[in-house]
């Protein structure tokens, strides 16, 4: 089985950065058996055909508009997702949308794909993640881990 | 006056960029380029150890990563006058032309082509003289009656599920799609083969670079990459032989595959060599260091004026004062606060000011540039021409092979001129990439030949002096030219500039109101139905468009975010 957790998101836009930011904690406070693969994805969208193709799941963290309060944390899984990428979603033209997309057309989709998204509060210039989305980071990494619980992948903390 | 066209943002690019044209009597009589964000990221490295800026630099986009990185470094290195390791240039030298590689495939085969392909065509195709035209063009191993068939009817199933996917945008049944269904279904395989051929340059990325999409090997200085090999976790001899395997297969698609589909398409769009020239002033830099301070380069590069190759002004060396001394940007047309005329990147300030899009005043989050106050065009033509004009042969060879080819299919010659266009931009893209896939396999033996003789090295200590310091940091990118400038002021950043390759050729008009790149580019492009503005893609799509740092947020109420508007 192989399992792929990837954020992404800017960075160097605060709270656009919290799908990289919760990667980077997750590898930073646990230990990763071999079945998963955790992704830095930042902005980028045709490199990762590699790393996303014959995924059994895929596990997506990202800032996501909702018109919900800020630091809302939503779930989509199942027929919800397909739905959500359907549209552009994103400025990025070839996106993270394209990239399933074009993983479908080589019949390299992901067997499940779920997106765990955090309403972000401010989209202003600047490394930090805004004290009210920061707060939720436990949180988002929590929902990861409990994803992969759910997929038989108990991740023990590092000591 | 004439219609109105606004399309925002442009399909299949990186970023929101927005385009403006009058249109009357079947053409753009003028043009306006729009970067609809505010590229400010600059501000963010103030007062950060400039030993960290790759790494924050790299992040301004997500299809550049590696090229921010290497211009950053680079610009330190030379601020500091210190000298890489060649270990480590020929590295780096790898990571370029890799990427290089990368990049152009993708752009022609899943960016741009669909602009000239029409996929829906290719589902009428016959398999059997489809693959009796491609042996009569290329050798190679994918070109069979049985792979034409087995893309038909996948493609088929594909269609038939009636959700396009990455095909949805496409300009389907266009009056301008002029390619017959056989040619449609070559590329149409061609552009599936592409998707599995542009990750072998991407695992060469992922093995020097230790990571993609973001690399974790570079430092002021050389590269952290240890050579030692015997063990496991560095470099190796099995780690470098599975690089040379996928540059080998890389080289036989873009020399057997890409350059004869540019030439093939070109032949049959041959009238497209009428438009989109623009600005034909080109610049572009040296790359591929081969010597420890960077003086001499694989790669030449230099200043053309005028399209008139004779011109060629050639650019030496790192930090060369020619080009040092050229680079000035504008932003009177642009969302910044200005007054002072155009300004060196050192000088350079970023202090947004945000009006509404004003045809005569400001319009664009884009600065101007010019080169010695004219405005340029960067890019693989600009790339090309250059390296034409500085007498590289292997520029040349690829050149007159895509020439002949292009001759041959539309039974005509055709001049060196005719690349001052849309599609030339194609073909120059497609004889860089062959140029760079040989100059990775040059690289590699490079690097083997120098381990051989015992040099392991691959790291200069940087050493920051007390008073300021500045520097410029030029690469010759995908895109074109790409300089990161930067001032230290005890070992801190005081002020950084990048100017980027998109910056040039979407540059809004200078402090001379003289249009930019893709608007001159634009001037006469033919529109056959202003509803549907494939023309007018085809263009700005031939630069291979990239407005960096696009936010990339999700947004499930918005329906539709690519809104072609006719006033």
């Amino acid at each position: 089985m192989r399992i792929v957790v990837l954020g992404v998101g800017n960075i160097l836009l605060s709270d656009e950065g919290i799908g990289v930011r919760t990667v980077e904690k997750l590898m930073r406070d646990y230990v990763l058996p071999p079945e998963v693969e955790v992704i830095d994805g930042g902005t980028s969208a045709m490199e990762l055909l590699e790393d996303l193709g014959h995924a059994d799941h895929l596990i997506i963290v990202d800032a996501v508009c909702s018109g919900k309060p800020p630091a809302t944390i939503i779930k989509l899984a199942g027929a919800e997702v397909p739905v959500f990428f359907r549209t552009k979603l994103s400025p990025h033209q070839v996106g993270l949308s394209d990239v399933l997309a074009t993983l479908v057309l080589m019949g390299e989709q992901p067997g499940s794909t779920t997106v765990i998204g955090v309403e972000p509060q401010s989209l202003a210039l600047g490394m930090e993640l805004t004290p009210a989305v920061a707060r939720q980071l436990p949180e988002v990494v929590g929902l990861v881990r409990s994803e992969l619980s759910a997929l038989g992948m108990n991740l023990a903390a590092r000591v | 006056m004439g219609k109105r066209i606004t399309i925002d943002p442009i399909t299949r690019i990186e970023g929101h960029l927005r385009i403006d044209c009058e249109v009357d009597g079947g053409k753009v009589t003028k043009a306006w380029a729009s970067g609809q964000m505010w590229r400010g990221v600059e501000q963010i490295l103030l007062g950060h150890d400039p030993r960290d800026a790759w790494t924050i630099t790299q992040r301004i986009c997500g299809v550049c990563t590696t090229v921010h990185a290497i211009a950053s470094v680079r610009a330190v290195e030379n601020a500091l006058n210190l000298e890489v390791p060649l270990n480590a240039q020929y590295i780096r030298n790898m990571i370029i032309t890799a990427h290089a590689i990368h990049d152009h495939i993708v752009h022609f085969y899943h960016l741009s082509a669909l602009d000239w392909v029409d996929v829906t065509s290719a589902l009428k195709g016959d398999p059997a003289k489809t693959a009796q035209l491609a042996e009569s063009l290329s050798s190679w191993k994918g070109n069979s009656m049985h792979e034409f068939e087995q893309v038909k009817t996948r493609l088929g199933a594909f269609v038939g599920t009636g959700q396009l996917g990455i095909f949805t945008n496409g300009y389907w049944g266009h009056p301008a799609m002029k390619l017959s269904p056989e040619v449609n279904l070559l590329a149409t395989a061609h552009y599936l083969q592409a998707l599995d051929i542009q990750r072998k340059a991407n695992k060469i990325v992922t093995v020097l670079g230790s990571k993609t999409p973001h690399i974790q090997n570079l430092a002021v200085g050389g590269v952290a990459n240890p050579i030692a090999l015997d063990s496991q976790s560095v470099l190796t001899v099995e780690r470098l032989l599975a690089i040379k395997g996928w540059i080998d297969e890389l080289a036989d698609f873009v020399k057997n595959v890409y350059l004869v589909d540019v030439s093939a398409i070109g032949a049959f769009y041959s009238d497209w060599t009428k438009y989109g020239a623009g600005i034909t002033d080109y610049l572009s830099v040296p790359d591929l260091p081969l010597d420890t301070k960077g003086t001499q380069f694989a790669l030449p590069g230099g200043y053309i004026k005028a399209g008139d190759l004779a011109s060629h002004h050639p650019i030496a060396a790192f930090g060369d004062p020619y080009f040092r001394d050229g680079v000035e940007e504008s932003v009177k047309h642009s969302w910044y606060k200005g007054g002072k005329g155009a300004l060196h990147p050192y000088k350079g300030e970023t202090d947004p000011e945000y009006t509404d899009f004003q045809d005569n005043g400001k319009y664009s989050w884009v600065k101007s540039p010019t080169f010695y106050s004219r405005p340029a065009q960067v890019g693989p033509l600009a790339r090309v021409l250059n390296m034409v004009a500085a007498n590289h042969e292997p520029t040349k060879k690829y050149l007159q092979t895509v020439l002949d080819t292009v001759g041959s299919l539309a039974k005509t010659t055709i001049p060196v001129s005719a690349l001052h266009s849309t599609i030339g931009r194609h073909a120059a893209r497609a004889v860089s990439c062959a140029v760079q896939v040989d100059e990775l396999d040059k690289q590699w033996g490079l690097l083997m030949a120098n381990i051989a003789k015992g040099d392991t090295a691959t790291f200069n200590k940087p050493v920051f002096p007390k008073g300021e310091i500045s520097g410029v940091g030029f690469h010759e990118a995908p895109r074109g030219v790409l300089s990161h400038w930067v001032v230290i002021k005890g070992g801190k950043i005081s002020n950084y500039q990048a100017v980027v390759p998109t910056t040039w050729n979407a540059a809004p008009r200078n402090e001379s109101d003289v249009p930019g790149p893709y608007e001159a580019a634009l001037l006469n492009n033919p529109v056959a139905d202003p509803e549907k503005p494939l023309e007018i893609l085809r263009t700005v799509h031939s630069f291979d468009p990239c407005l960096a740092c696009a936010v990339h947020v999700l947004d499930p109420d918005n329906k539709e975010v690519v809104t072609v508007k006719v006033l």
